[in-house]
C-alpha cells in the first residue's frame, strides 16, 4: 500500500517515455526513431530543468550549456583521449555537474529576475569561452573521425545504440525528477520555491539544497549532450549553446506544468510535436520560435500551472496519480 | 534554573535609526516571557536578530550555552528554535500537511519523511487544523494561517518558541483559543517568547515582561509591576490616565 502510494505518480511518466521507446523498434523505420529520439531528449532536458525551474522556483534560461558543455567535453574525450561512449557520456554528465556547483555556488544567492539574468549571461560567455578554447577546437569546434562509429558496429548501428542510450538517460532523467519530487530533499526544494525566508527560518539550508539541485539538473543534459554530438558526428560553438533552445526547454515545462514529474515529459511532447508540425509547413517555417514564443505568453498568461497543473486543480481526484 | 537563552548587549541599527540598543536579559528554560512595547519599539527586530535573520553589530546571542550570534535562521532552526511571522509566510501551494511537514524534517530533529507526516497529523490535530491537512495554504483564512505557522513552528519540537503577535487579528474566540493552545505548550516543556499588543493575553500568561521602547529595554519584571510601572504607561499611550482607562476596558 505504502509503495504504491509513494510510486503511482511514475506509471504514467514510465509508460510515455517506454511508449516512445519501443515505437520506433515496432515500426523499424529509422525516420520515425530519429522522431523519437528528438522527443526523448527533450524530455531528458525538460525533466531536468524541471528539477531547478519547477521545484526549486528559479528560472533558467541557460540550461542549454550544461548540455553543450559536456557535449564538448564527451567529443573532446572521445576524439583526443579515444576514451569509449559510455566513459565519455558519464564524464561529460560528471563536467556538467562539477560546472554546475561551480556557477550554483557564485549565482544561486540571487534571486528572481537577478538569477535569470545570470544565466543567460552564463550562456553568452560560455559560447564566446569555448569559440576562443583552441582545446576544443575554437570557433570550428570538434569533428568526430568516422572510425570512430566503427567500434560500435558501423554509423547505422551505432545510431541505433544511440537511440537506446538516449531512450535510458531519459528514463534515468524521470526517476531522478520522481524520485526529487518525492524525497525529504525535494520537500525542502519546494519550501524554498514557495517562501526561500521561510523555508530557511525552518531550518531548510537553502544555499546548499539550491546547489544540489543545480548540479541534479545539470548532470543528464551533460550526458545527453555528448550522446546528440556523438551522434552528429561534431560540435560548434553556435550548435551547443543556442540561447534559444533554453528558452523552448522553459516552454516546454511550463506547458506541461512545472513542479510536476509528468508535465514535463507532455510538454517536451507536445511542443516537439508542434515544432516537428511548423518547421516542416511553408507558412510557419521561418517564424517557428515566435509561435514558441506567444505559446510561452498565453501559458503564462492563462494557464501558470501548465497543463498537468490545471488538471490538478480542476480534478482533486487526479493529484493521486498526476504526480 | 538553566537559561536557555541569553542575551548580552545586543544592539542593531539600520541606518540613522537605532532600532536596538543593549538588549540584556536571560530566559530561563520553561518560562513564557511577554515582549510588549509600542509600534516600531523594536520587538519584531529583537526576534530577527535572535533567530539570525539580522545579525546584530553588537552584544552577544547565547542559545543552549553557544554563542549563536552570528548564526544563520536555519542553523538556529536546527538547534531548536522555531518562530512564527507576524505576517504569515505560508507556503501557499503547498498542502497544509506539507507546510508543516517542512518544519518537522528541516527542524533540530531532522525527521524523516514518514515520520514527518505522522508528527504533522498530531501537530494539525493539537492547532485544530486536521480537517484542512489536504487543502493548499493559500485557501487557508488569516486565523487559519496563522495556527499553521504555530504548527509548523511546533513540528520542529523546538526548545524555544517565538511567537510574533499570533493574536493580532483574531476575534475574541479565537483569542480565547490561541491562548489555551499557548498554554498547553508551555506545558509540554517549551520555552516561549511573545510579541503581544492584546494586553490581557500576554498579562495572564507571561511569567515575566520587558517593556522595549525605541529599541530600549524600558522596564523588566511580572506582569503585576510592569502594569503599575508608570515608565511604561507613559511609553505606551502617553497619558497615565487613558492607560487606566483602556486597562480596565480590556
Amino acid at each position: 500500500m505504502n509503495i504504491w502510494h509513494r510510486y503511482r505518480g511514475l506509471i504514467l511518466p514510465i509508460l510515455v517515455v517506454a511508449a516512445l521507446a519501443i515505437w520506433p523498434t515496432i515500426t523499424g523505420r529509422a525516420a520515425n526513431r530519429e522522431s523519437a529520439f528528438t522527443i526523448l531528449k527533450a524530455v531528458a532536458l525538460a525533466s531536468s530543468l524541471n528539477i531547478l525551474l519547477g521545484y526549486t522556483g528559479y528560472v533558467s534560461f541557460g540550461h542549454i550549456v550544461f548540455y553543450g558543455f559536456g557535449g564538448y567535453v564527451g567529443l573532446y574525450l572521445l576524439t583526443e583521449q579515444e576514451w569509449s561512449l559510455w566513459n565519455a557520456i558519464l564524464a561529460g554528465g560528471l563536467a556538467s555537474g562539477i560546472l554546475a556547483f561551480l556557477l550554483g555556488t557564485a549565482i544561486l544567492r540571487l534571486r528572481g529576475a537577478y538569477f535569470a539574468l545570470a544565466t543567460i549571461g552564463i550562456n553568452e560567455a560560455m559560447k564566446a569561452f569555448v569559440n576562443n578554447f583552441d582545446l576544443f577546437g575554437g570557433p570550428t569546434g570538434i569533428t568526430l573521425n568516422f572510425s570512430v562509429y566503427k567500434a560500435y558496429g558501423g554509423a547505422a548501428q551505432a545510431l541505433q545504440t544511440a537511440f537506446y542510450i538516449g531512450a535510458s538517460l531519459a528514463l534515468l532523467a524521470v526517476l531522478l525528477s520522481h524520485m526529487v519530487r518525492t524525497s525529504r530533499f525535494g520537500l525542502g526544494l519546494l519550501a524554498i520555491r514557495e517562501n526561500e525566508d521561510a523555508a530557511e527560518v525552518m531550518g531548510v539550508f537553502a544555499p546548499n539544497a539550491k546547489t544540489w539541485a543545480y548540479v541534479l539538473s545539470a548532470i543528464i543534459p551533460g550526458m545527453i549532450g555528448v550522446l546528440f554530438f556523438f551522434k552528429n558526428g561534431n560540435v560548434e560553438p553556435h550548435d551547443a549553446f543556442p540561447l534559444h533552445s533554453s528558452i523552448e526547454l522553459l516552454v516546454m515545462v511550463m506547458l506541461g506544468g512545472q513542479g510536476t514529474v509528468l508535465g514535463p515529459i507532455l510538454g517536451a511532447f507536445a511542443y516537439q510535436g508542434m515544432r516537428g508540425y511548423l518547421v516542416t509547413s511553408d507558412f510557419f517555417k521561418d517564424i517557428q520560435l515566435s509561435v514558441s514564443g506567444a505559446l510561452l505568453l498565453m501559458i503564462v498568461l492563462f494557464i501558470p500551472a501548465g497543463a498537468i497543473g490545471w488538471l490538478r486543480q480542476r480534478i482533486p481526484t487526479l493529484r493521486r496519480v498526476l504526480a | 534554573m538553566t537559561i536557555l537563552l541569553s542575551l548580552q548587549g545586543v544592539s542593531k541599527r539600520f541606518g540613522g535609526l537605532q532600532a536596538l540598543s543593549d538588549v540584556t536579559f536571560d530566559l530561563p528554560q520553561g518560562q513564557i516571557l511577554g515582549l510588549i512595547g509600542p509600534n516600531g519599539a523594536g520587538k519584531t527586530t529583537l526576534f530577527n536578530a535572535i533567530n539570525g535573520v539580522y545579525p546584530p553589530e553588537k552584544g552577544r546571542i547565547v542559545f543552549h550555552g553557544k554563542d549563536v550570534t552570528r548564526f544563520k535562521p536555519y542553523q538556529l532552526a536546527r538547534m531548536g528554535m522555531a518562530r512564527t511571522h507576524q505576517i504569515v509566510r505560508p507556503l501557499n501551494e503547498l498542502s497544509v500537511r506539507e507546510n508543516v511537514m517542512v518544519g518537522a524534517c528541516f527542524g533540530h530533529e531532522s525527521q524523516n519523511l514518514g515520520n514527518a507526516a505522522k508528527i504533522a497529523d498530531e501537530v494539525l490535530e493539537f492547532v485544530g487544523l486536521t480537517s484542512r491537512a489536504d487543502q493548499l495554504a493559500s485557501s487557508l483564512n488569516v486565523a487559519q494561517k496563522k495556527r499553521l505557522e504555530m504548527a509548523r513552528a511546533l513540528a520542529a519540537r523546538p526548545y524555544l518558541l517565538l511567537l510574533d503577535e499570533v493574536l493580532a487579528g483574531l476575534n475574541h474566540s479565537e483569542i480565547d483559543n490561541m491562548i489555551q493552545t499557548v498554554l498547553k505548550i508551555r506545558e509540554q516543556g517549551i520555552t516561549i517568547i511573545m510579541i503581544e499588543h492584546v494586553m490581557k493575553a500576554v498579562m495572564n500568561v507571561s511569567d515575566r515582561i520587558i517593556v522595549l521602547d525605541y529599541g530600549i529595554q524600558i522596564a523588566e519584571g511580572n506582569p503585576e509591576n510592569i502594569t503599575n510601572d508608570p515608565k511604561v504607561i507613559e511609553a505606551y499611550l502617553g497619558d497615565p490616565r487613558l492607560a487606566e482607562q483602556l486597562l480596565e476596558e480590556d
